[in-house]
């Protein structure tokens, strides 16, 4: 397949694109990492977390979703974008229950991986919000941990998309926006351990919970336990 | 001319925590001798001491506050200290009792956290039935705070507990007047 190929620069750095590619293709193919929480490989793009934020021509976009095009001049680390990313980042924990002490998903944790690679230690005015979500044990493989979902949506479309079972989907609006599942609990669903909707990689964080595995691998020798996420190069475009 | 070390005076405090992030201080290992030719230590469950006895250059909290003394001790600290350091997951966040205010999915967590405590668990064996209100017992709050929501705090040193290497490195920037943002490698929530 002949595809039409051109040029763009992020951070000054000129790289190539293929007609098609959303900005964060384009830099994943040239080994250029941007923070995101919502995209993942083999899902389609959602655009909602918003931690992709890059600024083209000067104006602020979520790279996971704009197509990169001939000439664009893309800032993806600059002091700025940082505090967006790290205010968006946070906001995340301040909104949900996020004990990361008592989490099985520390250290796998993909929200958590994001505050470390941001260096989000220091104090801010956000209040913690402490909702009172709920935590769904009937299934006997899965558990779910809505405390800490940060309703990226990664979940609906595997379980859409790929799965072909729409196991999960999102109720409500705004901040009251949540994950539910296809039925009373999620016993009374046709979601399966084996679906790509409950795998690993699917729920960046600690929310969709394969039982009796969690502590497999102990904390300290976990993915983001030993390497800064973004910092191995990415494999390759997600589409 | 002799050159006289003037110390810097470091004051530390156990609120709503578990001590682990005190033991963790001590994980520093033989730092411990170098950092102690540096500072000296004012009021601290380490020296035992419970008063201030001289303002303090550093103030190190473990714990949020669960309970009116913890919010008394949190202000006096406040009150006492050039620089404020929440240490560990409980006094920046409220770490694992701040799990009573919201995750017990209860109209009144409070009642139910001491329920489960003094009466209903089966583990228990308190046969009056009482939950315990000697006037003596500090007040317990509606809520856990984390450190933040009391009093202004100057720096936050994460981790459940911080590692000694992370505590080490925060320490003696702060005291050479560098406190510059941490190698992210040693930043860990848990
Ligand atoms: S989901 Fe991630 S950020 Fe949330 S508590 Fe678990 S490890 Fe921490
Ligand atoms: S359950 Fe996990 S994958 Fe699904 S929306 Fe929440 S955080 Fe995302
Ligand atoms: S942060 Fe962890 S180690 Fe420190 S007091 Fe709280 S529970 Fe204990
Ligand atoms: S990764 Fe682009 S908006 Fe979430």
């Amino acid at each position: 397949m002949t595809e039409k190929k051109f040029k763009f620069t992020i951070d000054d750095q000129e790289i190539e694109a293929s007609e098609g590619q959303t900005i964060m293709q384009a830099a994943d193919d040239a080994g250029i990492y941007i923070p995101r929480l919502c995209d993942v490989e083999g899902l389609r793009h959602q655009g909602s977390c918003r931690v992709c934020t890059v600024t083209a021509n000067g104006r602020t976009t979520a790279s996971c979703t704009q197509p990169a095009e001939e000439g664009l001049e893309v800032e993806n680390e600059n002091e700025e974008l940082l505090n967006y990313r790290r205010d968006l980042v946070r906001m995340l924990f301040h909104e949900g229950n996020h004990l990361c002490p008592i989490c099985e998903a520390s250290g796998n944790c993909e929200l958590q991986a994001m505050a470390y690679r941001l260096s989000i230690t220091q104090p801010t005015k956000f209040p913690y919000l402490q909702p009172v979500r709920s935590l769904d044990a009937s299934h006997k493989d899965i558990a779910l941990d809505t405390n800490r979902c940060i309703r990226c949506g990664r979940c609906i479309r595997a379980s859409q998309d790929v799965d072909g079972k729409g196991v999960f989907g999102y109720v409500g609006r705004g901040i009251n926006r949540r994950v539910g599942v296809n039925g009373d609990n999620l016993a009374d669903t046709d979601a399966e351990i084996s679906d790509v909707a409950i795998a690993p990689e699917t729920c960046p964080v600690g929310c969709i919970i394969r039982k009796g595995i969690g502590f497999s691998k102990p904390i300290g020798k976990r993915e983001f336990d030993l390497s800064i996420i973004g910092d191995q190069p990415p494999g390759g475009s997600d589409d | 001319m002799t050159e006289v070390v003037q110390k810097k005076r470091i004051a530390t405090a156990s609120l709503a925590g578990c001590f682990g992030c005190h033991m963790s201080i001590l994980d520093i290992d033989e730092r411990i001798l170098e950092l102690i030719k540096v500072v000296e230590f004012d009021r601290s469950p380490l020296n035992d001491l419970k008063k201030f006895t001289k303002r303090c250059d550093v103030g190190l909290i473990e714990g949020g506050c669960c309970n009116e003394e913890n919010v008394h001790v949190l202000q006096e600290f406040r009150q006492n200290c050039d620089v404020l350091i929440a240490v560990g997951q409980c006094a920046i966040m409220g770490g694992l009792p701040v799990m009573r205010n919201s995750i017990m999915h209860s109209d009144d967590p409070l009642k139910e956290c001491f329920d489960e405590a003094y009466i209903s668990s089966p583990y228990i064996q308190n046969l009056n039935h009482q939950i315990p209100n000697d006037p003596a017992l500090p007040l317990i709050l509606d809520s856990v705070y984390s450190c933040v929501e009391v009093v202004k705090i100057d720096y936050q040193i994460p981790g459940c507990p911080p590692n000694g290497d992370m505590l080490w490195s925060t320490l003696t920037a702060l005291l050479n007047g560098t406190p510059e943002s941490l190698p992210r490698e040693l930043i860990k929530y848990d």
